[in-house]
């Protein structure tokens, strides 16, 4: 497979040169690099059954192509899995090899022919900006629609099935429409398999809608209340939002995993994403462990552009959530103000049946049914605050901390390279002691280990320069995204208030002459 | 008090009839009001060609018990039974406003200082409309006095719209407020009492129509009153969240370096304008229907007691007659029976004549300030919908046609 690879766009991969270039020409390479990898998948017989996935499903981390690659791949692929977490090994083996057709997204072809003539790298330049808009622009042409919850099952087994509609044009899909039927669970083992392979080279995965026990044991209970309605649909429509963000996401909607969810008619269930489950409780375990880490890490960071982004999305994480809580608090009183505004509707018509005076009778009247009115109308502002407003602030509180962990992956990326330049260090002293001691038997071993651990440095290197790569690419296009869906929402939020202010126009105008009739 | 004279104008709940206007020979203002620790001060003027005073134009001094006193003195008098005596203002009530200014005077760390100064504005101007309701419900009560040709004439009055010095009115004492609170219970059971003694017939097809009407339209009138308080105060609410939104939205905006930096600037300026015009809505929800309800309510109540008075007083009339039938039959002290009979009849006939114009009045009075109230009322909304459309629709043009 690794020979199936083409040469890397430029002669000498180091990493230095990458820097002369713009943040933008890495989305080009690692692309590339990944179209160049996936079509390779169905040629498992020489591979260990991990460095398939690793390498079929995943953006190499190692895509600067050094001559002894493949075997740094396959260290690479084991030290991997060993340090994430274990859902790995399940969904590996879960994973259904191969119906998976090549990827051949028309709009990145281009390009892989042009890196073959790197001599000009304006050119180079140019032609990648070109993609970048076609990328972002209508080529991406994926419609999701998460939609019709129905119930399956009974009692503390049932669950709710949602209908995952997809509308596109893109060839890697089979079809053009289709819908498929999935549970809850179905969407945490995406993101699940998603955030294994993508989250640790520094991928923004979006983060799946939280788990609900309360919610989800109410439905299960069979209480058609509204509230449990009102769950529903708060799901559903975040559900909506999750699989919108992911295929948009252009290194996401190549994966198989990703295709397979939203086309395959059959899904094994991912057991693992309960709560409570062996995985789970691992999960909260690997949690804690992490955040242990992270407190000890001390990494000499020698980009400004990182350490201002952290910051910058730490204060951006405050600010948001202070905003949240204020608009949870405004939905709440907006439901109460319709609430309230009902129950004066009630006695105002009430007080107009009591009133002997016709005309004063009849406005009092009139006056109940522009309150009740105007109620419906502030329970649909409230549902306009919610879903517009605080369910878009609270997605993006939850996706700043898949930022934040990114930015932790390298982190840790940083320390295991940290690490192995600590053991080199360690193991050229033991060869200086074994020198002087003359023990040649020892000397050779000593020899050896320095040469594996200094493959390993390098090799730690070359990850961190990758994942720091990614995230400023990963980091651009999430701050674009995230400067879109603001302002769209904010603006659909805005006409919904203006709606509201006109239709309260619309029925006091009609109450006017009603009062001026009082005779 | 520069305060006070609009509140004169537009804090009053003009629940007065049109014809308050017409009779300058007595005029009474509240031209002034302090208020200090736990009371409210009124200075009360009087502009006057009538014979009764010793000057046209003069002002005095009035705390809230003082009017109490001069309402129950009205209340009392056997002269104005037969009248609808105009409702006791309410005591001004701070305590809630000065626990809110005193809780955010605590102090909540989390708060940013243009949020404090916004919520402290916020909790002042309450204060502030407080203070003026009080000011104008204290001066509507004189005001439907001095309409009333016959309150008017009232020697109490005069006293209270002219003595200099203090009225030394304590407020009731523990005796006297048990004792008005027995004869509520009485008065009741007094109703409850007449209306089953067998043989006592409403005479008058126009008071039993009153009477069924008052009941079922007093409870109705409180029902609506109170529930017309929850929805201001939930409007109020509302208006207060905009204070930590706009906040925040101004955070953002300064900290943000992208497109989205104006955006949430304009809309931090857009929620700090439709706060104040979600609380314009809630205050003019409170003086137009609020007030307009809960001023209703009192003076139905006012109305209520009046017909009481003249069930007693029918009672009474039928209790005479029967004891004249009983002294005729034993032929004894017939003439005084006869005298006593007389006069409760007389007295039954002045109260039925004279509650009738009052409550004919009463209604006349409640159809055109529900009228004038509800109009306002619906011009009002509509002004602050278009204004906050105009405002939104600004806001939206702004950030559409931003790259």
């Amino acid at each position: 497979m690794a020979a199936e690879r083409e040469p890397p766009p430029l002669g000498d991969g180091k990493p230095t040169d990458f820097e002369d270039l713009e943040d933008g020409e890495d989305l080009f390479t690692s692309t590339v690099s990944t179209l160049e990898s996936s079509p390779s998948s169905p040629e498992p017989a020489s591979l260990p059954a991990e460095d398939i996935s690793a390498n079929s499903n995943g953006p190499k981390p190692t895509e600067v192509g050094l001559d002894d690659d493949r075997e740094d791949l396959f260290a690479e692929a084991t030290e991997e899995v060993s340090l994430d977490s274990p859902e790995r090994e399940p969904i590996l083996s879960s994973e259904p090899s191969p119906a998976i057709t090549p990827v051949t997204p028309t709009t990145l072809i281009a390009p892989r022919i042009e890196s073959k003539s790197m001599s000009a790298p304006v050119i180079f330049d140019r032609s990648r900006e070109e993609i970048e808009e076609e990328a972002n622009g209508d080529i991406f042409d994926i419609e999701i629609g998460v939609s019709d919850p129905e119930k399956v099952g009974d009692g503390m087994n049932a669950y709710m099935a949602y209908r995952v509609t997809t509308k596109t044009s893109l060839s890697m899909f089979s079809k053009s429409e289709f819908s498929v039927k999935r549970r809850f669970s179905d969407f945490l083992g995406l993101h699940s398999k998603l955030a294994s392979k993508y989250l640790h080279v520094g991928y923004i995965v979006p983060p799946a809608p939280e788990k609900s026990i309360v919610g989800m044991t109410k439905v299960k209970v069979g209480k058609e209340d509204s509230s449990s309605t009102e769950f529903v649909e708060k799901r559903r429509a975040a559900l909506e939002r999750y699989l919108q963000r992911t295929v948009k996401h252009p290194t996401l909607l190549q994966d198989p995993d990703l295709r397979q969810f939203l086309e395959s008619s059959e899904l094994p269930r991912a057991v693992n994403t309960q709560a409570l489950s062996g995985a789970g409780i691992l999960r909260m375990v690997n949690k804690a462990a992490d955040a242990v880490n992270k407190m000890t890490i001390k990494m000499n960071e020698s980009d400004a552009w990182f350490e201002e982004k952290q910051q910058q999305f730490e204060n951006l994480d405050q600010q948001l959530r202070k905003l949240h809580a204020s608009v949870e608090a405004l939905v709440c009183h907006r439901k109460e103000l319709s609430a309230n505004t009902a129950a004066f509707a009630k006695s105002a018509a009430m007080l107009g049946n009591s009133e002997d005076h016709t005309a004063l009778s009849r406005a009092l009247s009139q006056l109940a049914e522009v309150e009740e009115k105007i109620d419906q109308l502030h329970q649909e502002q409230a549902f306009a605050d919610f879903y517009m407003f605080s369910e878009l602030l609270s997605d993006y509180i939850r996706l700043i901390a898949a930022v934040k962990g990114v930015f932790d992956h390298r982190m840790k990326c940083w320390q295991k390279w940290e690490d192995a330049q600590i053991t080199l260090l360690k193991k050229r002293e033991a060869e200086a002691k074994m020198m002087v001691a003359n023990k040649p038997d020892k000397i050779q071993q000593a020899k050896n280990e320095i040469r594996e651990w200094e493959a390993k440095v390098q090799q730690g290197e070359r990850d961190f320069e990758q994942i720091s790569k990614t995230i400023r690419k990963e980091v651009g296009r999430f701050e674009k995204e995230r400067v879109k869906d603001f302002k769209t929402v904010i603006i659909k939020y805005l006409e919904s208030l203006v709606q509201t202010q006109q239709q309260l126009i619309k029925y006091w105008e009609a109450f006017l002459p009603e009062a001026k009739a009082i005779a | 008090m520069e305060t006070h004279a609009e509140a004169g104008k537009e804090g009053k709940p003009s629940c007065a009839s049109v014809d308050l206007q017409g009779d300058s020979s007595l005029q009474v203002e509240i031209s002034d009001a302090v208020s200090e620790r736990d009371k409210v001060k009124f200075t009360v003027q009087t502009k006057s060609c009538l014979p009764y005073f010793a000057r046209t134009e003069f002002s005095v001094v009035r705390q809230h018990e003082e009017f109490i006193w001069l309402h129950d003195a009205y209340v009392e008098n056997e002269e104005y039974a037969g009248l609808i005596i105009p409702p006791a203002p309410p005591r001004p009530d701070f305590e809630a406003s000065r626990e809110k200014l005193q809780k955010l005077g605590e102090g909540d760390s989390s708060v940013t200082r243009e949020e404090f100064a916004k919520m402290k504005q916020e909790l002042e101007a309450e204060y502030l409309a407080i203070f003026k309701k009080t000011v104008a419900m204290h001066e509507v009560f004189l005001q439907r006095l001095a309409a009333h040709p016959t309150l008017r004439r009232d020697h109490n009055f005069f006293v209270f719209l002219e003595y200099g010095q203090d009225l030394s009115v304590r407020g009731k004492n523990r005796k006297e407020l048990l004792g008005g609170f027995l004869r509520n219970i009485v008065k009741s059971a007094d109703e409850a009492l007449i209306t089953g003694m067998s043989g006592l017939k409403e005479v008058d097809d126009f008071f039993e129509h009153e009477r069924t009407f008052l009941l079922e339209y007093h409870t109705r009138i409180r029902d609506a009153c109170l529930r017309a308080d929850r929805v201001m105060r939930a409007h109020k609410c509302l208006a207060d969240d905009y204070i930590p939104i706009s906040a925040a939205l101004s955070s953002l905006g300064t900290q943000e370096v992208n497109q989205l930096r104006t955006s949430f600037l304009k809309l931090a300026e857009l929620f700090e304008r439709l706060r104040k015009l979600e609380g314009r809505v809630a205050s003019d929800e409170d003086l137009k229907l609020s007030d307009m309800l809960r001023y209703y309510m009192r003076d139905s109540q006012a109305a209520k007691d009046l017909l009481y008075r003249r069930l007693r007083a029918l009672a009474d009339y039928e209790n005479a007659n029967k004891a004249l039938d009983k002294a005729r039959t034993r032929n004894r002290e017939v003439r005084p029976a006869e005298s006593h009979q007389q006069l409760c009849c007389q007295r039954f006939e002045r109260l039925s004549d004279s509650a009738k114009q009052e409550l004919m009045d009463f209604k006349s009075r409640r159809v055109s300030s529900f009228r004038k109230n509800l109009i306002e009322l619906a011009e009002l909304e509509l002004k602050h919908a278009k204004a906050s459309t105009l405002i939104l629709r600004n806001t939206l043009v702004a950030l559409k046609g931003e790259p």
